[in-house]
């Protein structure tokens, strides 16, 4: 019995202080977005300041070119979202549905494709796009973001799709529908869940991308807020309160998607890994 | 209600082939079951005739029309599904009434239609639950009110009571030819049952590793099994089967095994020193009276009747009695083989003589 507790308290315990080191940083933001600049510096290391203020935020929202990129962040990771799910969609559901010559070659590739780190690709992108004007726009790193995260998602759809069974579709098509019919009527509102997951975790991996952000991209105008932060940088030579308040006002999408969507997301890779 | 036919159909996945130019007509009303074990074949044949598979080569009529390019839904074929296939998010009546709405048939049609066949089904308590509040007998009727709503020109059912208990099983497979008997449906029934095969079919089609082995009525297929595989596969305690010699030494024609001579009723003219298989049904065996002695091994009692196991010259034999013979395991028993009740093989499988 008392091994147990021991096992257990211990297991906590552990899980406890991975979490407040998870945690730790966000609380840091939170807390210097939140001091006003005499006390920053003046009051040493404290975990929570004498004194809060929303100067920083007022600032960075008013007087900065914040704004502009948060809103060049959402137009690019919404379009990049809405594009995948379509994209991987459509995919997931021919991977999980049918069987065709060059199957077994196309998963290989789109496998493959997986393994490049991105930093070697940055350079071959930028000889693609610039001919094409596509860089310094936005189009252009939504077709970037689209490219590397549909294989993944179509992947992830196709557990989805491979978890309801093909005999729903039949039925449905010897009821008198096409197979589009049935995937519209039938398919997707079971799989709605799992699609929403997919679409919730391309967005927020297009929303915090830098790399391609920031190499693509030279005038502020095409900036996303990964970018804007990193100009915050040299503007302000280190504003402290001003670049954590833009870091909080930053994550709170993020942070609101990944609330949404986590237990489908963790049904839905879980998914992926007992189908295989 | 439609008439169905298949002209030489074959199937193949690649170099791969999974059925062989089968020819099959099955009259408009009739209900014709497709045995087999698995992997013959036969879900694959219906599939095809469903139009959820391609077709190699031959064709496929339903209704005098060719329907090899047609799509499942301009068959006007209904299928019931082993897994029922439910629309899960859907009601019972919206699942009954879903292939109507896409016909853009009126609501009360609809509703006409969705009652009646509620009705026949006992579904009628049900309409508006959905299928994971239903046990697996109530989604098997409401698959059956899905496909009968539709009024089409054939029924097809893919081993629909493979995934019910057995009582369940016995229940369905009369409220099945009850319905068959009222719609007058031409039904085409794929099952590795042959009991299923047996009380529901007008028709049997016995099928094993692609190729159709015998087309007849149940009771043809009972009494004259046209080669090995049919004869092993229909029936339940299955036939006896041991391999003999054909010989006429003795003046009359016999078969000789080991010892064991069996003389026959007439002379199916072999040649002498053939090999053969010798079948006979379990029921057929007389325990307790006869020429022979065999010796007990086990005796399994059914409650029906008992099935013994017995060694009769080397060979291992079953009888099935009715009589509930009392015998000691060890003991010599009195076998009686009865000429009339023979079936012999050649050694190619295929029946010879009567």
């Amino acid at each position: 019995m008392l091994r147990r507790t021991l096992y257990w308290s211990s297991h906590y315990f552990l899980i406890g202080l991975y979490v407040l080191f998870a945690l730790f940083p966000l609380f840091w933001l939170i807390k210097v977005a939140l001091t006003p600049n005499d006390l920053l510096y003046s009051e040493g290391i404290r975990l929570w300041p004498s004194r809060t203020s929303l100067e920083h935020f007022r600032f960075v929202l008013a007087h900065s070119e914040f704004p502009l990129f948060f809103r060049n962040s959402l137009i690019v990771s919404s379009s990049t979202a809405v594009s995948v799910t379509l994209i991987s969609g459509a995919g997931g559901y021919g991977l999980s549905r049918f069987s065709f010559r060059g199957k077994p070659l196309l998963v290989s590739l789109m496998l493959i494709t997986q393994m490049f780190p991105l930093v070697m690709l940055v350079a071959p992108m930028f000889r693609l796009l610039a001919p094409l004007g596509l860089t310094n726009s936005l189009t252009g790193l939504v077709i970037v973001y689209t490219a590397f995260n549909a294989p993944f998602a179509t992947f992830l759809m196709q557990s989805f799709f491979d978890a309801i069974p093909k005999e729903l579709e039949e039925a449905a098509m010897i009821d008198g529908a096409t197979r589009f019919g049935a995937f519209r009527r039938i398919i997707l509102p079971l799989t709605l869940p799992g699609i929403a997951a997919t679409g919730g975790f391309v967005f927020t991996a297009a929303w915090s991308e830098l790399l391609f952000a920031l190499m693509l991209n030279s005038s502020s105008q095409a900036s996303t807020f990964p970018v804007g932060l990193l100009s915050f940088v040299s503007k302000f030579s280190v504003d402290f309160g001003q670049m954590m308040a833009a870091g909080v006002l930053a994550l709170i999408p993020a942070c609101l998607f990944f609330l949404l969507i986590q237990r489908y997301l963790v049904r839905g890779l879980t998914a992926g890994a007992v189908k295989g | 209600m439609s008439a169905i036919d298949i002209s030489s159909v074959s199937k193949h996945y690649g170099t791969t082939p999974i059925l062989h130019e089968i020819t099959l007509a099955v009259a408009a009303g009739e209900f014709v079951v497709l045995v087999g074990p698995s992997g013959c074949g036969k879900s694959t044949l219906l599939r095809m005739i469903a139009g959820l598979e391609e077709v190699s080569a031959g064709q496929i009529r339903i209704g005098g029309r060719l329907v090899n390019d047609l799509p499942p839904k301009e068959r006007d074929i209904a299928m019931v599904f082993q897994s029922y296939a439910l629309y899960p998010h859907m009601s019972v009546a919206d699942n009954m009434a879903y292939s109507l709405r896409l016909r853009r048939t009126s609501e009360p049609d609809i509703e006409t239609a969705i009652n009646a066949a509620a009705a026949k089904l006992g579904l009628g308590p049900l309409l508006e639950r959905k299928p994971k509040a239903l046990s697996g007998g109530q989604r098997q009727r409401v698959a059956m009110g899905r496909a009968i709503v539709r009024r089409p020109k054939a029924f097809l059912f893919d081993e629909p009571l493979s995934n019910l208990d057995a009582r369940l099983r016995e229940h369905m497979r009369v409220e099945i030819k009850k319905l068959h008997r009222e719609l007058g449906a031409t039904s085409i029934y794929v099952t590795h049952d042959q009991i299923e095969a047996m009380t529901l079919a007008d028709r049997i089609v016995a099928m094993n590793e692609g190729q159709v082995q015998q087309v007849g009525s149940p009771l043809d297929l009972y009494d004259r099994p046209a080669n090995l595989f049919v004869a092993g596969f229909i029936g339940s305690p299955a036939m006896n089967m041991f391999p003999a010699l054909y010989s006429r030494h003795p003046g009359r024609p016999t078969l000789v095994h080991a010892g064991l001579s069996l003389s026959l009723d007439d002379d199916p003219t072999l040649s002498e020193g053939a090999p053969l298989t010798v079948g006979i049904r379990p029921e057929h065996i007389a325990v307790g009276a006869g020429p022979v002695k065999g010796v007990v091994d086990l005796v399994e009692p059914t409650g029906l009747g008992t099935i013994v196991h017995f060694t009769l010259a080397g060979i291992a034999l079953k009888a099935f009695s009715l009589a509930r013979p009392v015998l000691t395991i060890g003991a010599s028993v009195s076998i009686d083989l009865p000429a009339h009740r023979l079936h012999l093989f050649d050694a190619a499988g295929g029946r010879v003589g009567r």
